[in-house]
């Protein structure tokens, strides 16, 4: 599969809570079917994780998906995705991962018999490949054990598998940090993409041998390590939101290869991701500062079809537990997006554009997001055909969009900032069409010491 | 004046030309502990509170930075034969079942502008490795990062270990990481904490004060 033309062409139909392949599950609970359901994330309180401590960390995931499901229960959530992202050590040890799997599932299903409450699991493995330095991609015991974590966690109950894959982020930290696109481009558009397509044909083959679905990866350790840098003012904002478009021919890749959604919380990416191929996403905005801040709280609430915190510490607050008090934000934000759809696409369609006008002027990373602009760029990212050109484009189509808004006064961008475009352009007018012709002229220049490009076919 | 050249090349992140100004100056009789001290570490100062005020961010910074090494590279030798001091040596790490190192990293960039000596154990560093760093250069302090609030803990075991192998008097323990707290560090007998990076090397100076 090879996307040439965009899924959601038109402005009109790029609205929260619909998509044109939306996804049932097995209970029925219909995801991009015309709702916005709230996608939950939790994690535990500080502890460090051990077979000794495995009865605590059973119970406090049992307590934090009880308090969930109550919850939701009494706030009459129409539905309710819940993500269980591995932490490494439940990771590392598959038989763990699994048994928490196996008591989310349980109280997920106990949920829905006695109260009717449809629901979803999400369970997203860890991608451990990162333990052996450098990484290796495709072979060794964290391979897979890796591997072996989907399956245990498919067949304890989930209904939808993914991945936050880190494939090309052995460099990718440096290139945020050195302000170095061409190495960005690199480590996105040839290595991630090439690691995406070797992972996504095994997490399908997983997923149908198993009955579950194959969900959809993030670009989180490249394009949000990138933001909240630039949220502590490290690197620049433009930047930032450059390398957020950067990230979306890789995300891509996950769907070429068998993944039907929704895409992955923290992939911002994914509005791109849902103008091309059509499926739903889940995002994260306002109600994830939980987790980590971000200047795109309200305009991450445009098109998404789960709505979701990221992840919350299992911590007591004054209303109650963290987890259950995150719910109810999610519960709460759905529950307005799921009125406007009712009342028609108009209505739905102000809404949206209502949280794009009160984000998008305000910075870079926000306007890159804004529905119009995705449907822009995502064009021309398709229009061309490998991973490396599309990326590449990426490059050229969101330094282009950003120098227009500042021109034209949509953006307002400081003297520093307006340094980086002009920077960020020159170094965009150097990448050659031609990907062999780059990987020769980027090559000498990549630490190997940090990565085994043989993992990666170089 | 030369120094004020080289702090300015430094500033600049001109790594060619702080080389060439750093070998002139050696040429001609500057002391080394000048060259260090009011050229390049007061030329990265500088560079500090550029990126204090929004003036640089950390990539002009990395440039500024590559651009003292290039100078320390040729004053290197010439400082250890008068046996000049740096600021202060400094282990750095994140904890064991923690793979997160960019803070880290940059924790050690700022340290090394402001004249520390960095030691960088990388990720995932166990107790032992740490003991056995400790053992082997000696350090000032040792840092420790944490990103998950599973691995944090083993900051405290870490310190624990320091206890255990009798190393613990010999340092100063700074710690620091999203999830790590002025009151965890107190709690686990960390001597010091930095919320970020930019914070970190004015904890590390007063460590070395008190």
């Amino acid at each position: 599969m090879n996307y040439s033309s965009l899924a959601i062409p038109r402005l009109s139909d790029f609205l929260f809570g619909v998509c044109p392949r939306p996804l049932t599950l097995k209970n029925g609970l219909v995801i991009g079917g015309g709702q916005v359901y709230p996608e939950i994330n939790f994690t535990l309180d500080s502890m460090i994780i051990t077979a000794e401590s495995m009865p605590q960390v059973y119970e406090q995931y049992t307590q934090m998906i009880t308090g969930v499901c109550d919850r939701a229960v009494e706030l009459h959530a129409p539905g309710l995705v819940v993500e269980f992202e591995l932490l490494p050590d439940l990771t590392l040890v598959p038989e763990w991962g699994a048994e928490v799997t196996k008591i989310l599932r349980s109280t997920l299903d106990e949920t829905e018999a006695k109260h009717g409450l449809k629901t979803g699991l999400r369970v997203t493995p860890n991608d451990i490949r990162e333990f052996a330095r450098p990484p290796l991609m495709r072979q060794g015991r964290y391979v897979e054990d890796m591997f072996r974590s989907f399956e245990l966690c498919a067949e304890a109950g989930a209904d939808m598998l993914a991945i936050e894959s880190t494939g090309g982020k052995e460099i990718h930290d440096e290139a945020i940090l050195n302000g170095d696109l061409p190495m960005s481009v690199f480590a996105l558009g040839v290595l991630g993409s090439r690691d995406m397509a070797y992972l996504w044909e095994r997490i399908t083959e997983i997923s149908r041998r198993c009955g579950v679905v194959p969900s959809g990866d993030s670009a989180c350790g490249f394009a949000n390590t990138a933001m909240v840098l630039a949220e502590q003012h490290f690197i620049p904002r433009v930047w930032a939101a450059v390398i957020r478009v950067l990230t979306v021919a890789r995300s891509l890749v996950a769907f070429e290869h068998g993944a039907v959604g929704p895409n992955k919380d923290c992939a911002y990416e994914g509005p791109y991701i849902k103008a091309i191929t059509g499926y739903p996403i889940a995002l994260e905005g306002a109600e994830a500062s939980v987790a980590h801040l971000s200047p795109i709280g309200n305009i991450a609430k445009a098109v998404p079809d789960l709505w979701s915190n990221e992840s919350v510490q299992n911590v007591k607050l004054l209303g109650a537990m963290a987890p259950t008090v995150s719910v109810e934000q999610l519960i709460y934000a759905t529950r307005l997006m799921n009125v406007a759809s009712a009342r028609g696409a108009k209505e739905a369609g102000m809404l949206r554009d209502w949280w794009v006008e009160s984000d998008s002027h305000l910075d870079p990373q926000a306007y890159v997001l804004r529905p119009d602009v995705v449907l822009k760029i995502s064009e021309e990212i398709i229009a061309e055909p490998t991973p490396y050109k599309r990326t590449r484009r990426s490059a050229f189509a969101a330094l282009e969009v950003l120098r227009q808004a500042n021109a034209a006064g949509e953006l307002n961008l400081s003297k520093m900032e307006n340094r980086w475009l002009e920077r960020l352009s020159r170094a965009a007018e150097g990448l050659p069409e031609d990907e062999d012709e780059f990987i020769a002229g980027i090559l000498p220049q990549v630490n190997r010491k940090k990565i085994a490009l043989s993992e990666y076919g170089l | 004046m030369i120094i004020d050249d080289i702090k300015q090349a430094v500033i600049e992140g001109d790594a060619t030309e702080v080389k060439k100004l750093v070998a002139l100056a050696l040429e001609q009789q500057v002391p080394a502990e000048e060259i260090l001290k009011n050229g390049m570490i007061s030329g990265m100062g500088e560079v500090g509170r550029l990126f204090e005020e929004g003036e640089y961010f950390v990539p002009e910074m990395l440039i500024a930075a590559r651009a003292m090494q290039g100078g320390l590279g040729i004053l290197r030798p010439v400082l250890v034969e008068q046996d000049v001091k740096s600021a202060g040596k400094v282990v750095l790490g994140t904890v064991k079942g923690d793979l997160h190192d960019i803070g880290k990293n940059l924790v050690g960039m700022m340290l090394e502008g402001a004249g520390f000596q960095i030691v960088d154990l990388g990720t995932d560093v166990s107790p032992e490795k740490f003991i056995e760093a400790i053992r082997e250069h000696q350090p000032d302090i040792v840092g420790m990062s944490a990103l998950l609030t599973t691995t944090m803990p083993n900051m405290d075991k870490t310190i624990k270990a320091f206890n255990e192998a009798g190393v613990r008097q010999s340092v100063k323990v700074m710690v620091g990481g999203a999830p790590v707290t002025k009151k965890y560090a107190g709690e686990i007998g960390a001597d010091g904490f930095a919320p970020d990076a930019n914070q970190a090397t004015a904890e590390a100076k007063k460590l070395l004060v008190g």
